[in-house]
């Protein structure tokens, strides 16, 4: 149990860097911190305790092994979230470039 | 059946020759983007017909067994959101060949352009809750690419605020799907819901409804996660605008949210109210905002995020009539927003400017924008002849019989008020005088008027698809919803 509320905790955390950081580049970084928490969840959720890696060969009997299908999963989520990190970092290093400023509260030119 | 895989293929397969060859091959881009959006009109046409023949179609990916494998799955309302978004697509494209002229890397906007076509049609047609995920993802991360494809300072900013944003929605949708396959140890959409309705506890599915409801109304931009819209679809380029306000909200947000609830997790009379209050909110604050707009196409943002209001809440009323209502007005918020923004993009084309104030008299200089937005904004605002009336009425009509009458109320009244904005955009755009020094405006390029003027054409004849000869096409989307949970047994009967 005590694992899942750890898992909350840092879903927490990245949600609260979101929330209240200035820097958009520790923004960056608290949405990786989501991600890795959702992930990391993910994993959980196939975990068996005393379970062995789920492969298969021909002389051996598995009792128990660990759910291989979110494992499979997470490593497609992980690979989405780089793309998503790659492309926010990108988009952050040109509003630097234009507005000369990491500052979220400084860049404010749209409104209405 | 074998078509299925081709509406992921074509869009997937042209975006990535168009980023192999686009820059070598002088119009290679335009001309594969084009085609590439023409076939898949064609194919979302066919299916049309084979779901009038057989109902239900599943392709089993890699020939393994639904509940195991990954399957793709054509109903009445996958085939009814294939046609309304390649419509807009093809259109769209055709659209940006002269649009798109005065931005460099035109072959890198048809590229990233062909993977938000890509992502949208396999949202639709997968039958599998993850794969569903990797599509929004594929589809998100285009259209935050896209809305920064200026590269101006404002863009930036909006881009950015709309990936933080879509990337925590991303987050929660994941949570989602994490729960429910921790609890009914299956991917599969039909398989999850045979399973809650044999073991599903309310606290439960009430949890994952909640996460499924923050993820994807983020995405859909209603009322408490709206920030991001009005940024980001005047931001994009006027033909990502069009796709983006046109059918990415409404494939991302409101397909989305109404396969989960009717068909996987199943509705109770509690979840639907929270849809119509949220509904309710979106109308309201999206009208009331949008009318104190001055440039266009923020003003056009608001308006989305007021009609999505009025689908989310026919949606919520769940009768019968009220579904039908809600994809009517889905399907006519596709056509009149998409026209409206591509003409939003004729007006910065021909005179460099969306701000209201600025402009003026322009029905003189630019007759076909000038006239087919006229239509489009007859249409939206709800008068008689043109479609949007008639979502709007059935909508309404639904509303006094599920006994809402106050909500009901409210819903004519913010119709009123979206006529007025749309008055004051054709008072201020196209009548009056004409602004000094503007007088030498020439009407925009040929392709870009046939695109708007096909939309404003279907705009029109929308009405007609509640005539009894077309009915079925929207009732056959409708019966998809209404039938709720007996999807599962709908999907496995076709499996065998």
């Amino acid at each position: 149990m005590i694992e899942y509320i750890l898992c909350f905790a840092l879903f927490c955390i990245g949600l609260y860097c979101i929330l209240r950081k200035r820097n958009i580049i520790k923004i960056v970084v608290g949405l990786g911190i989501i991600e890795y928490a959702v992930n990391l969840f993910f994993v959980l959720i196939g975990y068996r305790t005393h379970g062995r890696a789920p492969i298969l060969a021909k002389d051996q009997v598995i009792s128990n092994m660990v759910d291989p299908i979110p494992q499979a999963l997470v490593l497609t989520s992980i690979v989405i979230g780089l793309g998503v990190t790659a492309l926010i970092v990108a988009i952050a290093i040109r509003i630097y470039e234009k507005y000369g400023t990491f500052d979220i509260t400084k860049i404010r030119r749209l409104k209405g | 059946m074998k078509i299925l895989p081709f509406f992921v293929i074509i869009s997937l397969g042209s975006a990535f020759l168009i980023s192999l060859f686009g820059k070598k091959i002088k119009n290679f881009a335009d001309i594969v983007a084009n085609l590439g959006t023409l076939s898949l009109l064609i194919l979302s046409l066919y299916s049309v017909r084979l779901v009038a023949v057989h109902r239900v179609l599943v392709y089993k990916v890699g020939s393994w067994m639904p509940p195991i494998g990954i399957c793709m799955v054509l109903d009445g309302l996958t085939s009814f959101m294939l046609v309304t978004i390649n419509l807009v697509s093809f259109l769209v494209t055709i659209y940006s060949i002269s649009y798109m002229e005065k931005y460099t890397d035109k072959f890198r906007f048809y590229t990233l352009f062909m993977l938000l076509v890509a992502g949208m049609n396999g949202i639709i047609i997968t039958g599998d809750l993850f794969n569903l995920f990797v599509f929004l993802e594929i589809a998100s991360i285009a259209s935050y690419a896209l809305v920064a494809f200026g590269t101006e300072a404002e863009e930036l900013e909006a881009s950015f605020k709309y990936a933080v944003m879509g990337s925590v929605a991303s987050s929660f949708i994941l949570l989602g799907i994490a729960l429910l396959y921790s609890y009914t140890a299956t991917l599969n959409m039909a398989d999850i819901s045979l399973v809650l309705s044999s073991k599903g506890s309310v606290l439960f599915i009430s949890f994952v409804a909640v996460l499924f409801l923050a993820g994807f109304g983020l995405k859909a931009a209603l009322v408490p996660f709206h920030a991001w819209l009005p940024d980001a679809h005047p931001s994009a380029p006027a033909p990502i605008s069009a796709m983006l306000s046109g059918v990415f909200i409404k494939v991302l947000g409101v397909y989305a949210l109404a396969r989960i609830f009717f068909n996987i997790l199943g509705v109770s009379s509690k979840m639907l109210f929270i849809l119509i209050i949220l509904g309710v909110i979106s109308m309201v604050v999206g009208a009331f905002l949008a009318i104190a707009q001055s440039d266009i196409k923020r003003m056009f943002a608001y308006s989305s995020i007021s009609q999505i209001g009025y689908i989310i809440f026919a949606l919520g009323i769940g009768t019968p009539l009220a579904i039908f209502g809600a994809l009517f007005h889905l399907f006519n918020h596709a056509i009149f927003k998409s026209l409206l923004f591509l003409n939003s993009g004729a007006i910065e084309y021909s005179v460099h400017t969306r701000d209201l104030k600025k402009l003026g008299g322009l029905n003189s200089q630019l007759p076909v924008t000038g006239y087919t937005s006229l239509l489009g904004s007859m249409s939206i605002a709800g008068i008689p002849p043109l479609g949007g009336f008639f979502s709007k009425l059935i909508i309404i009509i639904a509303a006094v019989e599920a006994r809402y009458f106050g909500f009901a109320l409210v819903a004519i009244l913010i119709s009123i008020l979206t006529l007025a904005y749309y008055l004051k955009f054709q008072s201020f755009a196209f009548f009056g005088k004409p602004n000094e020094g503007k007088l030498k405006i020439k009407e925009v390029p040929g392709l870009m008027q046939f695109s708007m003027l096909t939309l404003a054409i279907i705009c029109v004849a929308s009405g007609l698809l509640i005539s009894p000869m077309v009915k079925p096409f929207l009732n056959s989307a409708r019966d998809v919803l209404w039938l709720g949970k007996g999807y599962a047994e709908t999907v496995f009967g076709a499996v065998k």
